[in-house]
């Protein structure tokens, strides 16, 4: 778990993070969404301790990772994963070679176990036999997935997703996100994914936090957040006419099958098929 | 203003390379392709440059001693005493700083701009030493052995151009190399390549490892990277001459 307390950061005079609240729970999905510029990517590198905070805490486990020694900030952070928006990978080197680095920096294995560790988790992310590939043969889907490869490799408690979409088509951000959230699952992780991508939020998000110009400004469930009454947040979500109207076709649908309209939400929030009324079953 | 504070960062990012290493062993290895790159990477140009240069100051030499009185030897030493203690190191290096510090910043520039460096720094790893003190190492390492051997080749060349240019017969040119020669000189040569070693080095290193921006952004880093190299290696060399000669 990792818990964020009255978070500030700013660059020269611009405020960009003004005290920011949350909780990211272990085996889950925690996702932050908000408008570009809206500091996501700025709290996540203040997280994982790239960009200096001004004032706040970052607890992870109860350990504030701002006080901590530098030594032990080291060895923390060998429990973090990231996956960078384009995958960061080190392009001097062979996919094998860029998902063993952190093994060969940090155990002193043989290479035989090191090896097989490698070819466990490309094949956990389905790159079975690219190892000899070079970062620039790849496409974007392929990078990222050698990103999440890297960031497994040592068994990370914490795993730092920014952007896992961009740039991708929806089939592919479709399999990332997958693939996040199975990784997460199998692995008991504390995981937390910025995302401006409402489809991934609705897919894979637990726990949503949304971001408003450096602000809290909603938390809650990915169940919750399509009903938030947060202005802001709802300008964001329905930023397409597409998904204004498809919720409020979804809404009539509804309001057809029942009687008291009070129930309306709930059925809803719990989605259809509890009902037994689900139509698209 | 600005300046100060460059300076100042580049100081701070040098006294950062100072750290434990957290794998001696994948340092070493990171040490040894940077002596390889750079070193073994500019070992053509240099061995051209070297050729030529020597050659030219034969000739230019031989074209300023119009004395009788002056023995034709005297071209020998001087073009010895030139290579050595200007040409070889100074040229060399400002070469150098073209090809060798271009190809540091702009791989520090890439690696920061593609967040390659806040991957390893994420990873627990000390980027400044990780990254910055092989390249200094490496090149404090090659650079003054490139320029010895630009020394040889620049005497050589001048020989070579001596005799097929029919300005001094090669056993007069080899008489002419022994005479007066000094030992402090081939110091100074190398004390010159140390220190532009280290200025080629850690400068486009400090250029390359703050890049903001993107690809427009490295083009610019390296040029900058260049010129002030440039611009030191320059200034050093002047300095090196006052306090030593
Ligand atoms: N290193 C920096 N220096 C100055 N301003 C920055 C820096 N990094 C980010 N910002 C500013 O912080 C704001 C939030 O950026 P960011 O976190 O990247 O937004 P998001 O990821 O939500 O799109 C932006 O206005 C951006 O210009
Ligand atoms: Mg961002």
């Amino acid at each position: 778990m990792i818990e964020i307390k009255n978070v500030k950061k700013s660059f020269g005079t611009k405020e960009v993070l003004k005290g920011v609240n949350a909780v990211f729970e272990k085996g889950k999905i925690n996702i932050i969404i908000g408008a570009s510029g809206s500091g996501k990517t700025v709290l996540q590198k203040c997280m994982v301790g790239l960009l200096k905070i001004d004032s706040g805490e970052i607890l992870f486990d109860g350990r504030d990772f701002v006080t901590m020694s530098s030594e032990d900030k080291k060895l923390l952070r060998q429990q973090l994963g990231m996956l960078f928006q384009g995958a960061a990978l080190f392009d001097s080197m062979t996919v094998e070679q860029n998902v063993m680095f952190p093994l060969d920096m940090f155990t002193d294995w043989e290479r035989k176990e090191k090896l097989d560790r490698v070819n466990f988790v490309l094949e956990r992310v389905d790159l079975k036999g690219s190892n000899s590939k070079r970062p620039d043969e790849l496409s974007g889907g392929m990078k990222k997935r050698v990103g999440i490869a890297r960031a497994i490799v040592l068994k990370p408690k914490y795993l730092f997703v920014d952007e896992p979409n961009s740039g991708l088509d929806p089939r592919t951000s479709r399999l990332i996100d997958t693939l996040i959230h199975d990784i997460t699952k199998e692995n008991n992780i504390t995981t937390v994914v910025n995302s401006h991508d409402m489809n991934s939020v609705m897919e894979i998000g637990e726990n949503i936090l949304y971001l408003d110009q450096g602000r809290n400004g909603w938390s809650g469930t990915s169940k919750d957040v399509l009903f938030s009454k947060h202005e802001n947040l709802n300008n964001f979500i329905f930023a397409s006419e597409f998904f204004r109207d498809a919720r409020d076709m979804r809404i009539l649908e509804v309001k057809g099958l029942i009687e008291d309209e009070r129930d309306m939400e709930k059925i809803l929030r719990e989605g259809l098929k509890s009902s037994g009324s689900d139509p698209s079953s | 203003m600005k300046l100060f504070s460059s300076f100042g960062q580049y100081l701070l990012m040098l006294r950062g390379t100072i750290r434990k290493p957290e794998n001696s062993k994948m340092y070493w290895k990171e040490f040894m392709h940077q002596s390889v790159e750079i070193g073994y990477g500019s070992l053509g140009i240099v061995v051209i440059i070297s050729i030529f240069m020597g050659a030219v100051s034969a000739v230019q030499t031989a074209y300023q001693l119009v004395s009788p009185l002056i023995p034709k030897e005297t071209i020998a030493l001087i073009v010895r005493d030139t290579v050595i203690l200007e040409f070889a190191p100074t040229l060399i290096c400002i070469v150098l700083a073209g090809v060798v510090g271009s190809k540091i910043a702009s791989e520090l520039g890439n690696m920061r701009v593609s967040e390659q460096i806040d991957a390893l720094e994420i990873m627990g790893i000390n980027t400044k030493s990780y990254l910055v003190a092989p390249k200094v190492l490496g090149a404090l390492l090659t650079i003054p052995l490139l320029v010895i051997i630009s020394m040889v080749l620049g005497i050589y060349g001048g020989r070579l151009a001596s005799s097929l240019g029919e300005l001094v017969a090669a056993d007069a040119f080899d008489r002419g190399l022994q005479s007066g020669f000094v030992i402090k000189n081939v110091y100074i040569g190398l004390a010159k390549a140390y220190t532009f070693a280290f200025i080629i080095s850690s400068v486009s290193s400090y250029f390359g490892y703050y890049v903001r921006g993107g690809a427009l952004e490295i083009g610019r880093a390296s040029t900058a990277a260049v010129i002030t190299s440039c611009v030191m290696i320059l200034i050093a060399d002047y300095a090196i001459a006052y306090l030593f000669l």
